[in-house]
Parts: C-alpha cells; sequence; structure tokens
C-alpha cells in the first residue's frame, strides 16, 4: 500500500513550516511511535541512515538524544528537548544538533516542534508545525534589506535613489 | 573556514551593505559614504560576504564593484526541498512500522 499524501507548506508571515500526515493506524499505535525510542529508531532515520537512541526520557523537561547513524559519515548526534506534553494530544520539543552528551554548543540553529494527534475512523493525523531559526534569520534578512531594521537605512536609501536618477 | 549566509547578515554593517547592493552594484569607496565607517572596515566585510557566497566582484574599468548573487537567497528553498524529502520519507518508514505493529495485535 502505497503511503498517504504529505501536506507541506510554508508560511512566511508566521515563519512556520507546517505538515500534515495521515496515518492508517489508532491513535495508541502513532502516538507510541512518535514517542517510544525503541520505535522511534525504526522509522526515524530516513534511509540509508538510521535513529539510534542513547536516552529517552519523555517528560516535560526531559529529552530525546540519538544519533543519526549515516553510513559512511558516522553519527551525527542530535536531541529533542520535550517543553509541553499533553498525552495523546500533542507535544513540543526544541531540536538542536548537539555533541554525544547532549550538549548544545552556544548559537547552534535550533527548531520548535509541536506535535498534534487526531484519530477519526481509526486514521490518525499527525499535524507538526515546526518554527525555524533558520526561517526566522531569512526573515529579518528580508525584513532589514527591504522594511526596516538598518538605522540609517531608509533615510540613505531615499539619497541614494536620488542620487542615482 | 567556511561560512554560511546567516553569518553574512548577523553583523548590522552587513545588513546594511547587503540592502545597497539589492539595488545595485557598487563600489566599496561609494558604500563607505553610507556607513560611518572607513573604507577598510566596508572592504572587510565585504570579504565576509564573498566567503559567505552572497556578493561577488566585477571589474568596471579601473574599479571593482560588488553585486548581490541572488541565487545564494534561494538557499532556504532548498532547504525546505531537502527537508520535506527526508519527512516523506520517514513518513513511508512510519506507515511500515504501524503495518507490523497492528499484524502483532491481530
Amino acid at each position: 500500500m502505497s503511503g498517504k499524501p504529505l501536506h507541506f507548506e510554508l508560511d512566511k508571515e508566521n515563519l512556520t513550516v507546517t505538515m500534515e500526515r495521515s496515518f492508517d493506524a489508532p491513535l495508541d499505535d502513532v502516538w507510541a511511535a512518535w514517542t517510544q525510542a525503541e520505535i522511534l529508531d525504526q522509522w526515524w532515520g530516513p534511509s540509508p541512515c538510521r535513529a539510534e537512541t542513547k536516552e529517552m526520557n519523555f517528560t516535560e523537561g526531559g529529552r530525546w538524544l540519538y544519533a543519526m547513524v549515516i553510513p559512511g559519515v558516522g553519527k551525527k548526534w542530535d536531541s529533542k528537548t520535550f517543553l509541553k506534553i499533553e498525552p495523546k494530544s500533542s507535544f513540543t520539543y526544541r531540536s538542536a544538533f548537539c555533541d554525544e552528551n547532549g550538549d548544545v554548543a552556544p548559537e547552534t540553529k535550533s527548531s520548535v516542534w509541536v506535535n498534534s494527534f487526531v484519530e477519526k475512523n481509526g486514521v490518525t493525523t499527525v499535524t507538526n508545525v515546526i518554527r525555524n531559526d533558520s526561517l526566522e534569520r531569512l526573515e529579518m534578512m528580508l525584513k532589514m534589506g527591504f522594511k526596516e531594521g538598518y538605522t540609517a537605512g531608509l533615510n540613505q536609501l531615499e539619497e541614494l535613489l536620488a542620487r542615482s536618477r | 573556514m567556511r561560512r554560511d549566509i546567516f553569518q553574512a547578515i548577523a553583523d548590522p554593517t552587513r545588513r546594511g551593505i547587503v540592502m545597497l547592493l539589492a539595488l545595485h552594484a557598487m563600489t566599496p569607496n561609494a558604500m563607505a559614504e553610507h556607513f560611518e565607517t572607513s573604507r577598510q572596515a566596508v572592504s572587510k566585510h565585504i570579504q565576509i560576504l564573498m566567503e559567505c557566497g552572497l556578493v561577488e566582484p566585477k571589474p568596471v574599468g579601473r574599479e571593482i564593484q560588488y553585486h548581490l548573487r541572488a541565487s545564494k537567497m534561494r538557499e532556504i528553498e532548498k532547504w525546505m526541498e531537502e527537508f520535506k524529502a527526508v519527512m516523506a520519507t520517514r513518513f513511508t518508514q512510519l506507515d511500515d512500522v504501524l503495518t507490523q505493529m497492528k499484524k502483532r495485535k491481530a
């Protein structure tokens, strides 16, 4: 059976990516697959990579620390720190690359994922709303360049335009 | 050291330079007029922007003009495409895992 379609949307206003995907399975199973290390290890690594959990503490303030094992390259460590959990309904984590001890270097880009789960007639829909630092920085750049930001920028811009006419 | 596009815009003067170059190509002297800083300081910022691949030099007569490489701005879109592909692969794998879970229960 081929998979259901993945809805994927970039919202430039709110700087978020929203994904929506349905799975032909009950909520209990889908929730378990997203929150239990032994199941996550079976699917989170996009083939040919695989995820290898080092530590999982699915509680608010706890984290999932795992390595993405990339063939021929090695391990890339990643951590998801759980910020909020509403059992069988939604959970939020901050995702950041880290070292094998789970330490995140300062200035590391991170993203916050809000993952929601709804079951209807045996089909469970998962919605991920992802707010990414990279998008934030892009937006800042566009704003700085074309809207506001750089202190004397607009005045200088006017002068420049006047002069180049 | 390899730099990325985000380092390019970490500094307010560099953001200003990017803003000016978005309008049209300029020489460092012309740019320095727009900032309360020396030509040398502007050149240093341009150097960083070049290392990020965001600006490119173009000789015009005896001077060098710098212009913005718009393709670099499309990096985010590329990142999005890759991310979408990774997630699609994961979800197909999750379909298989869920099917196995169901079979085990049956």
